[in-house]
């Protein structure tokens, strides 16, 4: 039986390589595949000028992404924000986007960097802490390359490398307003979280909303509650029901599994506040408010680097203060809500409020 | 700390959440249970769910009718499992394997179609609470037996895909048990030859019960999308199949086992959210490890002993000895 | 008997496509849908192939993949062999790989690489091991079912993972940048395993492809080979247990009881072997190459610990497929461990190439899963024919 199936694999795999063979000659060709892409690229310079807000020139962009661009997270917001420049810089034939979705496995995500590296693509985006190591290993392959990686905050100028950009989000800042919010909409004095794992951007988040909440009112309850999973949609709503059972009139989360606690949300006529990216689509009534992940000038900037000839080395971070984490209210909240919200907001910008995170 | 809430609304929020989270693997193992009572074990469970709660969903959020999308999850599960029938009988492959396969189909079949019809996470108006008021009884009340101190509260606060998951234990029970179909399941699960030999068709009894058993994993699907979340995400059952293929197992291959086991995960599940909600001193990992560190603790205790169908993954051929 | 002799040969020739014919199958139904997607099948398939298989990094990337698929079957190959099944590998290889962080953590700096490595590749394994024994001692002394105990024992590995991740073991420079991410901190590079280039390096091969004037495939086999790719010893690790459980299962006493107490306990138990023993033996001996495979990955490919899903990435399942594929041989797995792994890799290429969502890729490798399991029953006919006409003797099953 063994002996059996032993061969034919075996056949099939020397069919591979045959067949790969044969077709090794038109994976040779791509350096002239390269420089004609380049050259009429130099030709459409003038393209932009057109109807283009943006002053870039043309510039190819891969991003390798955890989840889906359609996860109302974490990829969804720096996703929805490439799209927007590339709008803004006059479409495709200036900004081209590739991008990998739902990279989870992380040696499938180093390939796919490598691969869009050598392919002569001018920033590569690994939009996951877990693939720096293999960043790290790539980067020194493709100097004219430059990646960008965040969460992150190391550049790896300490390794001698100069071309990758890093990026966070300070997540408790519109953590911290959503906590005011929340304290300022809930009449029984009890908030419910539901977080996905209690560290990164969710902890910040979270540990910034507390700290709002505490702030505006002290004897408020916030009860936090993690699933233990990024993706366990059916348990965030299970969490959500526990919240609201426990007497919470205001909840909120983080991660892609938030959805499904949304879904409940919005069967109980829950007010939710959001973060990472616009949940409202989802549930407009009930998606009260969100912290915006937006990473348009962050990467506008990396972009104007980049064609500067400044290939990395710069840490950004998303704040209040910059721009990149927007808030967004529904216009059915409250007037003093949202007049508490923005002064928080503006303490936060001013250096007034600090927020102080375990 | 919420230091209002008493002792007894925690114990009704648990047993609340508990039946809640117990539908979906109430329906996805009964049905597999049937499957490996008849000798087939379908690991294809996960990726029957995700296609049945993506069918119903896009059913219901195209036409608005929570039964038509019911009726697509039950039909498009069904479906997978001939499908799961005709390869694990009809061409005997090794059934473990194309459980797998079917698996992995079923997960990206139903992203595929996500990504292709919705793109978007969306919402629908899934099936309500049910919350037994008079006044639908045309009683000039508005009280509602869902207002019951305890009971009311526990029981008469859930959607109809809830009630029908529990109602299927009894019925699974008795058919199983008390009627010529069961003895055939039993026999056609324990001694094939023995069953051909009298007569029964062990193809079509095993056709019967993976179709069965797929067509319960469509509806446990769509108890997630249009009943408990509403939504749909991609890989949104998150392992539940798996599980529920395990409590199959946990429940030696009957119908009371299977929900016993199915509540004793869903309630320490439930337990665990309170345990975080209520702020208690417990690292939130340690409290997610909870339900399956019971799980096996639990089987532990030698009370039973699990009797395996004896033909059990076990294709079947005629004058085979 | 000439005809039936040639006869014999052309169904043997069959039996040798027939996987073939089935993954040609699956191909065809996914290029209808690439066709209904708008996009031109004929460039996603060459994309595919190409990407897995036709120059260094493909191939790099098909072996660094096959590595960890190739030690989790073998892992899967003994436990089945034993009628254990062992659903719990990604479980095994995330206390592998997290007890491989740890100790290169704690001893890189102190002792000499090697000799870390050494520590490390033994400790993953016996974590592993002792991981799978958990179930496989309820199993054998208490009768509780092992699919049901190893699914538990995946979840639990994972939140201790990121009990531990979070807190005793995070990445010092994480909680001084604020930033909180489960994940430790780099390991020492000394202990990284070596790669191939830099074996290649320590044999004093001569310099680039370019130098030496090849071209075409070779050139593109000896890049793989000297050039830097990410192809690790792992590989060779791998390897060399194939073989090792090779001769383990076929060629020791202890093998073979193993697979007796698979093929017949009642039996086995009759002839005085103490199957409960047996069968925790081949689960801890099924979990320590789990455990392998994760210390590999770690020392090999990652250098750090992070999200233990992310490092597992479906190996458990995936290892379920390639000993399956390989017939549960030992051998078998190492060409079916390829096939896997570059199907996966070109799949991803091929997503990339077309821009096709990578779902359609997983739903594709299930397709083609169905289709060759489903294929086996023509070649099984024929065997049981050949057997009851008797014109040919059987050959080894």
């Amino acid at each position: 039986m063994s002996k059996r199936l032993f061969w034919p694999l075996t056949l099939l795999v020397a069919l591979a390589l045959i067949a790969a063979q044969c077709a090794a000659p038109a994976t040779e060709a791509p350096p002239p595949a390269k420089t004609e892409e380049a050259a009429p690229a130099k030709t459409e310079e003038a393209a932009p000028a057109e109807g283009a807000a943006l002053d870039i020139e043309p510039i190819r962009i891969a991003i390798v992404m955890p989840s889906t661009t359609t996860d109302l997270a974490w990829s969804q917001a720096i996703f929805d924000a490439l799209l927007r420049i590339q709008e803004e810089a006059g479409g495709e034939d200036v900004v081209e986007i590739a991008y990998s979705e739902t990279m989870f496995n992380v040696t499938d995500a180093a390939a796919a960097l490598r691969d869009y590296a050598a392919d002569g693509y001018d920033l590569v985006i690994a939009h996951g802490t877990q693939y720096g190591s293999s960043l790290f290993e790539i980067a020194p392959d493709f100097p004219d390359t430059s990646f960008a990686w965040g969460t992150a905050t190391d550049t790896g100028e300490g390794e001698g490398l100069h071309n990758i950009f890093a990026y966070e989000a300070r997540a408790e800042q519109g953590g911290y307003v959503n906590g005011v919010l929340a304290a300022s909409l809930s009449k029984s004095g009890v908030i419910g979280v539901v977080g996905p794992v209690e560290a990164g951007d969710a902890k910040l988040y979270i540990d910034g909303f507390v700290a709002g909440a505490k702030a505006t009112n002290p004897d408020i309850t916030v009860n936090v509650s993690y699933t233990g999973s990024f993706g366990d949609t059916a348990l965030a709503a299970e969490a959500a029901n526990t919240h609201i059972n426990a007497g919470a009139d205001v909840l909120t989360g983080s991660a892609q599994q938030v959805v499904g606690a949304i879904g409940v949300a919005k069967e109980k006529n829950v007010p939710w506040l959001g973060t990472q990216s616009d949940q409202s689509p989802l549930a407009p009534d009930i998606v009260v408010a969100t912290q915006l992940y937006d990473w348009h000038d962050t990467l506008l900037d990396m972009i104007k680097k980049h064609q500067a000839g400044e290939l990395g080395g710069t840490a950004y971070q998303l704040t209040l203060k910059n721009g990149g984490l927007t808030m967004l209210y529904s216009d059915s909240l409250p007037e003093e809500a949202v007049a508490a919200a923005k002064e928080a907001e503006a303490g936060i910008i001013s250096g007034e409020i600090t927020i102080d995170i375990e | 700390m919420s230091g209002e809430l008493s002792v007894l609304a925690i114990i009704v929020g648990i047993a609340h959440s508990g039946l809640r989270l117990a539908t979906p693997y109430l329906y996805a193992a009964i049905g597999e249970m049937f499957a490996q009572r008849s000798g087939v074990l379908n690991l294809g469970v996960e990726g029957i769910m995700l296609m049945g709660a993506y069918s119903g969903f896009f059913v219901t959020f195209k036409t608005g009718n929570l039964l038509l999308g019911l009726l697509a999850a039950a039909t498009v599960g069904a479906l997978m499992g001939l499908a799961m029938a005709f390869v694990s009988v009809t061409l005997q492959a090794q059934q473990g394997i194309s459980g797998i396969g079917l698996f992995m189909f079923g997960l990206g079949a139903s992203s595929l179609l996500f990504k292709t019809t919705l793109g978007t996470v969306e919402g629908v108006e899934g099936f309500p609470e049910l919350r037994f008021c008079l006044s639908s009884l045309g009683l000039n009340s508005n009280y509602c037996l869902s207002q019951i101190p305890i009971l009311g509260e526990i029981f008469l606060r859930h959607n109809i895909l809830v009630y029908g998951a529990f109602a299927l234990v009894p019925i699974a029970w008795w058919v199983l048990n008390k009627t010529t179909w069961g003895l055939s399941i039993r026999a056609v699960g324990q001694n094939p030859q023995a069953a051909d030999s009298l007569g029964v068709s062990v193809a079509r009894v095993r056709y019967v019960t993976v179709t069965l058993g797929g067509m319960l994993a469509g509806i446990a699907g769509a108890s997630l999308s249009i009943s408990l979340l509403n939504i749909f995400q991609e890989n949104m059952t998150n392992g539940q199949g798996f599980i529920a293929v395990a409590l199959v197992y946990f429940g030696s291959w009957a119908p009371l086992g299977v929900l016993a086991g199915a509540m004793l995960f869903s309630l320490v599940n439930a337990l665990q959210l309170w345990v975080q909600v209520l702020g208690l001193n417990i690292p939130s990992d340690v409290a997610v490890m909870l339900p399956y560190l019971l799980t096996i603790i639990t089987l532990a205790f030698p009370f039973r002993r699990a009797l395996q169908p004896a033909a059990l993954t076990k294709p079947f051929e005629r004058g085979e000895s | 008997m000439q005809t039936r002799l040639k006869r014999f040969r052309f169904e043997r020739m069959l039996d040798l496509l027939l996987p073939l014919i089935a993954v040609v199958g699956a191909l065809i139904i996914g290029a209808v849908i690439l066709v209904l997607l708008d996009k031109n099948p004929l460039d996603a398939y060459q994309a595919m192939i190409t990407g897995a298989f036709a120059n260094k990094n493909g191939l790099a990337d098909t072996l660094v993949k096959a590595t960890p698929l190739l030690l989790v079957g073998l892992g899967i190959v003994i436990a089945f062999r034993a009628s254990v099944i062992n659903i719990g590998a990604e479980g095994q290889l995330i206390v592998g790989a997290m007890l491989t962080t740890y100790l290169a953590l704690e001893l890189g700096e102190a002792l000499p690489g090697f000799v870390v490595i050494i520590i490390c590749l033994l400790a993953g394994s016996f974590i592993g091991g002792v991981w799978a024994a958990i179930p496989g001692y309820l199993k054998a002394r208490l009768g509780v079912n092992e699919i049901l105990s190893t699914i538990m024992m995946n979840q639990i590995a994972i939140q201790i993972s990121f009990f531990l991740l979070r807190g005793p073991m995070i990445d010092p420079a994480e909680i001084e940048a604020g930033t909180n991410i489960p994940h430790s901190a780099r390991l020492p590079k000394a202990t990284d395993l070596p790669r191939f280039t830099d074996v290649a390096r320590w044999l004093g091969f001569p310099g680039s492809a370019k130098d030496l004037g090849l071209t075409g495939f070779s050139k593109e086999l000896y890049g793989l080979l000297v050039e830097p790719t990410r192809l690790h010893t792992g590989l060779l690790i791998a390897i060399i247990m194939a073989i090792l459980v090779y001769v383990f299962l076929w060629r020791t006493t202890i093998g073979y009881r193993i697979r007796a107490v698979g093929l017949n306990p009642s039996a086995s138990r009759y002839a005085g072997i103490d199957v409960p023993g047996y069968t925790v033996l081949s689960m801890a001996l099924s979990g320590a190459f789990a455990g392998l495979a994760g210390a590999v990955e770690i020392l090999g490919l990652h250098h750090r610990m992070f999200e233990p899903l992310a490092v597992s990435a479906g190996y458990g399942f995936s290892g379920i497929v390639v000993a399956l594929f390989g017939k549960l041989h030992p051998l078998g797995a190492i060409p079916s461990s390829l096939l896997f792994g570059g199907l996966l890799v070109g799949g991803d290429k091929m997503q990339r190439a077309v821009q096709v969502p990578q779902v359609l890729v997983t739903a594709l490798l299930g397709l083609v899963v169905l289709f060759v399991v489903s294929s086996e029953i023509w070649s099984r006919r024929r065997a049981s024919r050949r057997v009851s006409t008797q014109s040919i003797p059987e050959t080894t099953s």
